[in-house]
């Protein structure tokens, strides 16, 4: 084959690859917020959504379209481009990690191979960390622009949430990349499949501090501050209607997702587990193997939200600093020592 | 690759002239990390990896979000221009092209048609080696460096 | 197809120069704080393209000093203005001219 239909199959497969990646992320997102809304209402001993389709299940749609024809208010003193932008920043960031994340293997179509992935970084890991790390600028723009108590207080509360809990979330990371050594995802995983063992039984505490960082910089329940309801009204997204609310929204949930697949990455083997049967269940097992994983992850967080409590805010802002960093910090040395010893 | 330069540097160097121009110190911080976001881009180009994430991670991720919060803090609106003296508004202009001129040309006296080099192939393992075992020293100020400006940092927003 | 080694230095130079600028004609404190972050990502350019022409890390190496700096920098800058606006309620620079008689 020559290369000039090799690089349009190469696009072709790339564009098609995107697209449904985005379509399955954006159903799952969807109906995230139905699941969150069920097992919340089952831990508190209600029904939940039930009269929209069986079940509710079609509830996220009705949401959906609820959220496109409500009428659009923009505050009478916003900053009305950085308004504008904050949703829009916010949305893209929360689905751009999502191109580095490897869900599966990889399968052979007409004598190609193509990896379950939409590229494969050699910095994979950073590319994730330095989108996630932009995501902050939404929160503090939106509640700046809109010119308005709550969401400044929650705008101001969330950029200093995220700077504390990001240093951990880092560095958190840093025991398995010294293990590994290599900064590519799909290389964490593949490292991980040769040694027989997740990453989790040799760096415990590095996965209990990134999880706990990840809740924080998601903004979730127990640290969900920035738009705490019942002190801040809504927060941030306080002004916020209609569309730009539901961008905001999506992209919360969006980053629950990707937060989610770096752990399972990360620490669970990725999209390691038991294979049997016929050759195209192999294919597809890691992938339905991946997709548990991380839905166990968002069921997680559902889970915390029902069960606890929020954070006072002078207690987030000493448990990050006085406990996680420190914690990340001893983690880094002993897995240095460590490694160290045994090579 | 040629076009992709272009675009970043013709949007970085607005951006730039954007920041110092802007009145509105919120506009100014948002169009720097434009401006960090294009260098990113540059350095991508330029075969740096590393760099280019660490600069959107540590420069764009870190530094910038300590701008925006300090402006959203102090509620820095919109600066009125100070008066400025009457030599630095007729001196200012050429003495700048001069400027200008003057390090372009430097530039391209010292290196006359120099064509690029093949790109380098530095990966993290690369810079870390190079860090860690031939500018340790250098390292191990920076370190120091920093740990002065936590405490300075915390010493100065106390309240007295 | 390559780019010139030049064009980076042209650029990493007008990025400088619009850096002092900035620091010379603003008067808002956090601004001119703002412009020294321009000048020394200039510096960055220049440094990360000399590690391509002369094919050597070295460069590299430095930028990351460089930008552990600027975060020393930013960290303690914005720590005075803060302290500042405390004293004085003002982020201008010209009105704060305690050691001027």
């Amino acid at each position: 084959m020559d290369t000039s239909s090799d690089t349009a199959f190469f696009l072709g497969v790339t564009v098609v690859k995107v697209v449904v990646i985005l379509w399955v992320l954006l159903t799952a997102t969807a109906y995230l917020t139905w699941l969150e809304r069920k097992v919340v209402a089952h831990i508190q001993s209600r029904w939940g959504p039930y009269r929209v389709g069986p079940h509710g299940l079609l509830q996220p749609l009705a949401d959906g379209l609820k959220f496109l024809f409500k009428e659009d208010i923009v505050p009478a003193d916003a900053d009305r481009v950085i308004y504008w932008l904050a949703p829009f920043i916010a949305f893209t960031l929360a689905f751009l990690a999502i191109a580095v994340i490897p869900f599966g293997g990889s399968f052979s179509f007409h004598g190609h191979v193509i990896p379950f992935q939409i590229t494969d970084l050699d910095v994979g890991l950073l590319f994730v960390l330095a989108v996630t790390s932009l995501g902050v600028y939404s929160i503090a723009l939106a509640g700046w622009s809109s010119n308005s108590k709550y969401p400044l207080f929650g705008g101001l509360r969330s950029s200093a949430q995220m700077i504390s809990y990001e240093l951990s979330l880092g560095l958190a990371l840093i025991g398995v990349l010294m293990i590994t050594g290599t900064l590519s995802l799909r290389g964490i995983v593949e490292y991980q499949q040769q040694h027989g063992m997740w990453n989790i039984f040799k760096q415990p505490v590095g996965f209990l501090v990134y999880f706990t960082a990840a809740i924080a910089e998601t903004n979730r329940v127990p640290f969900d501050l920035p738009e705490g309801e019942t002190e801040l009204v809504g927060g941030y997204h306080t002004e916020y209607s209609s569309f730009k609310f539901a961008m905001f929204f999506i992209a919360e949930y969006a980053n629950m997702v990707t937060v989610s697949c770096v752990a399972t990455l990360l620490f669970f083997g990725g999209w390691l587990g038991p294979l049997f049967g016929p050759p195209w269940l192999r294919t597809w097992l890691p992938v339905f193997w991946f997709c548990f994983k991380v839905f166990c992850f968002l069921f997680f967080y559902i889970w915390l939200r029902g069960t606890l409590p929020r954070f006072r805010y002078d207690q987030l802002m000493a448990f990050g600093w006085k406990v996680l960093l420190p914690v990340a910090l001893l983690n880094i040395l002993v897995t240095g020592a460590v490694v160290a010893a045994s090579s | 690759m040629v076009i992709l330069f272009y675009i970043a540097a013709i949007v970085a160097i607005l951006a730039a002239l954007g920041v110092v121009l802007q009145k509105t110190p919120v506009y100014s911080a948002l169009l720097l990390i434009v401006v960090l976001c294009s260098l990113a881009v540059i350095y991508l180009l330029l075969g740096a990896e590393f760099i280019a994430f660490i600069q959107v991670i540590v420069y764009a991720g870190a530094i910038m979000v300590l701008f925006v919060l300090v402006i959203m803090l102090l509620n820095a609106r919109r600066e009125t221009p100070g008066q400025g003296s009457r030599m630095a508004r007729w001196l200012g202009g050429p003495l700048l092209v001069v400027f200008l001129a003057e390090i372009v040309l430097a530039a391209w006296r010292q290196f006359p048609g120099a064509a690029s080099p093949p790109p380098l192939n530095a990966g993290p393992a690369a810079i870390g080696q190079l860090l860690f075992r031939s500018y340790v020293l250098p390292f191990e100020v920076t370190s120091i460096l920093i740990l002065v400006a936590i405490l300075g940092a915390v010493v100065l927003a106390k309240k007295s | 197809m390559t780019i010139p080694p030049h064009w980076y230095l042209a650029l990493g130079t007008g990025l400088f120069t619009v850096g002092v600028v900035g620091v010379l004609t603003r008067r808002n404190v956090i601004v001119i704080l703002m412009s020294i972050e321009l000048i020394l990502n200039a510096v960055n350019i220049n440094l990360v393209a000399f590690s391509r022409m002369f094919h050597s890390v070295d460069g590299q190496v430095f930028a990351i000093f460089v930008i552990t700096d600027a975060a020393a920098e930013a960290a303690i800058g914005l720590g005075l203005i803060i302290a500042l606006f405390r004293n004085k309620e003002t982020v201008n620079a010209d009105e704060i001219d305690l050691l001027k008689w």
